[in-house]
């Protein structure tokens, strides 16, 4: 018994010493690859995170020798990391602020703005709710707790269940800033941390109202009319829809004509890449 | 268990004469260097263990540090006076709008009393379920049973919180919207039911261990003495493993507090304090998924930033403490175990 302890320890430890080992040979095998070949640092905002990620991924499979990390931290990170000179290209929802861009030229940084998707927030509703159409106001007022039952706004006698998404996403502070135009949500609003949880809520919950980005639409939700105006690809696009807006890559300067930059910044008008920002839930510019 | 148990040990046994006779198969006496050598290489070994201990110990002391470090800020800013109203409005208001450009407030009260309010709702649930699972597990079950049991509620364990949440937004909210016809399906009551049965594992092996830890000769003495298995279970063994017990709901209690991504999804994070205070079918915001939810985009170095550290604060002094009053019961199962 004893012996066969020791031997498994045995095995054990030289299981070990081979992993170390692998991790070490593998890590100099990185180390080495990396001193050859460029480097795309792109940071910022969580909702171009997944184009981000996306074309990353396709653009390594053409360029397998190109090094290229995302981080999704927000678009204020983005903004911030850019203006240091910590990233190559910046990933925002919002364009730049005043402060930041600022900040920019004092770093000797020229922050240049490439659009690549249109972003459309879709306010949502249980397919069963009578209710097919709201002001931008109505909307504002429901969320700010002024407006609690569905009948106030031609609906059923039914309460309103408001949900909005969690204070640090990307589609919060679209919603915010253009429907809410910055007033305070009431303390009854409940708040899900991603487009899918809302979508689950809303399709489970009769008296619900919610938003999501227009890639999440489907039949189990319903959305409404904003201001009398249906979201779609078009009214997206074309900036129509009240709750729309462009997405946003910063990079310092506009990008040396050819390098991996201007490649990966021009992505979006390949075949490939509309396809990419479709699939992702946003509205491809190609249709203004 | 403890019959299985036995067995390899006897084995063990049974072997040691056998490899004591391999030992003295070495050479007695050692050469000066081969002592040196060993007595270097034991030194070393102690080191080495010692300052692995270190790291986790160290590791605790340095996550103080730095969260009592990044709250400071939100305190101690500007004179006495007004760090002093910042720390009241923090714990007694209600209007949580740290991101809100203008006019931030942070009034935590209703994130404290979110915490409070869906970790005491899943006591309600966990610990008559985790208790009374525990008694039948230590005193009742068959052996056959107990060995299937055990393991499957230690499965519950395992599951990954992520799976409760998504369960709890997916099944459980839908159904109490159609069942209770409430307005909100995430809400207390879910939190808290997801949030007890996260709970109840801790509860019962904690229970169980303490339960079984009481002698066999004391449940025969209460036998002799005529008393019945209730009476024996309700006046002998409870009482003796009640330190056990408590330590085991105390357990349960920080699982239950210091869980994120469960009250994250269920609890429907709105910043309010129910009312009345027993409607669980309204929604509620904890300190852990406040916490998760808003550090993602808070620049730092901004009061939103320090308002979360100091939240988090909070909620280590919430669990510091109560695994201080959990240490205190535990101690005083082993001293017991001890005398015994």
């Amino acid at each position: 018994m004893r012996k066969r302890k020791e031997k498994t320890v045995k095995t054990f430890v030289g299981t070990l010493l081979i992993c170390a080992e692998f991790v070490a040979v593998t890590l100099m095998a990185a180390n080495h690859v990396m001193a050859q070949t460029s480097r795309l640092n792109i940071q910022g905002s969580t909702t171009v995170g997944p184009i981000g990620d996306a074309f990353a991924e396709a653009y390594k499979a053409m360029h397998p020798d190109l090094n290229i990390t995302v981080n999704k931290t927000g678009s204020g990170d983005g903004a911030a990391a850019i203006v240091d000179g910590r990233c190559d290209i910046a990933m925002m929802s919002r364009f730049m602020k005043d402060t930041e861009f600022k900040k920019a030229v004092v770093n000797d940084i020229f922050p240049v703005a490439h659009v690549i998707a249109m972003d459309g927030v879709c306010v949502i509703v249980h397919p069963s709710n009578p209710v097919k159409a709201l002001t931008s106001a109505q909307v504002r007022a429901i969320y700010k707790g002024e407006v609690t039952n569905w009948n106030q706004v031609g609906g059923p006698n039914l309460p309103i269940v408001a949900i909005s998404r969690d204070t640090s996403s990307g589609t919060y502070e679209t919603f915010e800033e253009l429907v809410m135009k910055k007033e305070k949500m009431a303390s009854g609003v409940e708040y899900v941390s991603s487009n899918p949880q809302a979508h689950a809520r809303v399709s489970t919950t009769n008296g619900a109202i919610g938003y999501v980005g227009l890639g999440f639409l489907d039949m189990k939700v319903r959305a409404l009319q904003i201001d009398g105006i249906t979201p779609s690809r078009e009214t997206i696009a074309k900036g129509k829809y009240p709750v729309s807006r462009p997405l946003f890559l910063f990079t310092n300067g506009y990008p040396k004509l050819g390098s991996a930059i201007h490649e990966f910044c021009t992505f979006y008008l390949t075949e490939k890449g509309q396809e990419i920002v479709e699939a992702k839930g946003f509205v491809p510019l190609t249709n203004y | 268990m403890r019959q299985s148990d036995r067995s390899p040990n006897v084995g063990v046994a049974n072997n040691t004469s056998v490899q004591a006779v391999v030992e003295f198969s070495r050479p007695l006496l050692l050469t000066p260097g081969q002592d040196l050598f060993g007595y270097l290489a034991s030194r070393a070994g102690r080191a080495f263990i010692f300052l692995v201990t270190c790291v986790s110990v160290l590791a605790v002391l340095l996550i103080f540090y730095f969260i009592v470090r990044e709250a400071v800020p939100f305190v101690m800013l500007g004179s006495v006076k007004e760090s002093l109203a910042r720390v009241v409005e923090f714990l007694t208001r209600k209007n949580w709008f740290p991101e809100h450009g203008e006019h931030p407030e942070f009034g935590a009260l209703t994130i404290i009393v979110g915490s409070v309010y869906v970790t005491l709702v899943a006591l309600v649930f966990a610990v008559p379920l985790g208790v009374l699972s525990a008694i039948f597990l230590s005193d009742i079950a068959p052996f056959s049973v107990r060995e299937i049991t055990k393991p499957v509620i230690e499965l519950l364990a395992a599951i990954p919180s992520v799976a409760y949440g998504f369960f709890a937004i997916v099944v459980v909210a839908p159904w109490l919207q159609n069942k209770f016809g409430f307005t909100t399906g995430a809400n207390a009551l879910n939190a808290a039911m997801i949030l007890a049965l996260m709970a109840v594992p801790t509860i019962i092996s904690v229970a169980e261990d303490s339960l079984s830890a009481v002698g066999r000769e004391i449940r025969e003495a209460s036998y002799g003495l005529g008393a019945t298995r209730t009476e024996t279970m309700l006046k002998v063994v409870i009482p003796a493993a009640h330190s056990g017990i408590i330590a085991s709901i105390i357990l349960g209690m920080m699982r239950a507090i210091g869980e994120t991504m469960v009250v994250w999804m269920a609890a429907g994070m709105a910043a309010q304090i129910p009312s009345p205070w027993w409607d669980l079918s309204q929604s509620v915001r904890p300190i852990t998924a406040t916490i998760a939810q808003e550090m993602g985009e808070t620049p730092q170095g901004t009061p939103h930033y320090y308002s979360l550290f100091a939240l988090g604060v909070l909620l280590l002094i919430f669990t510091f403490s109560l695994n201080l009053v959990s240490e205190h019961f535990m101690s005083r199962v082993k001293l017991k175990g001890g005398s015994a």
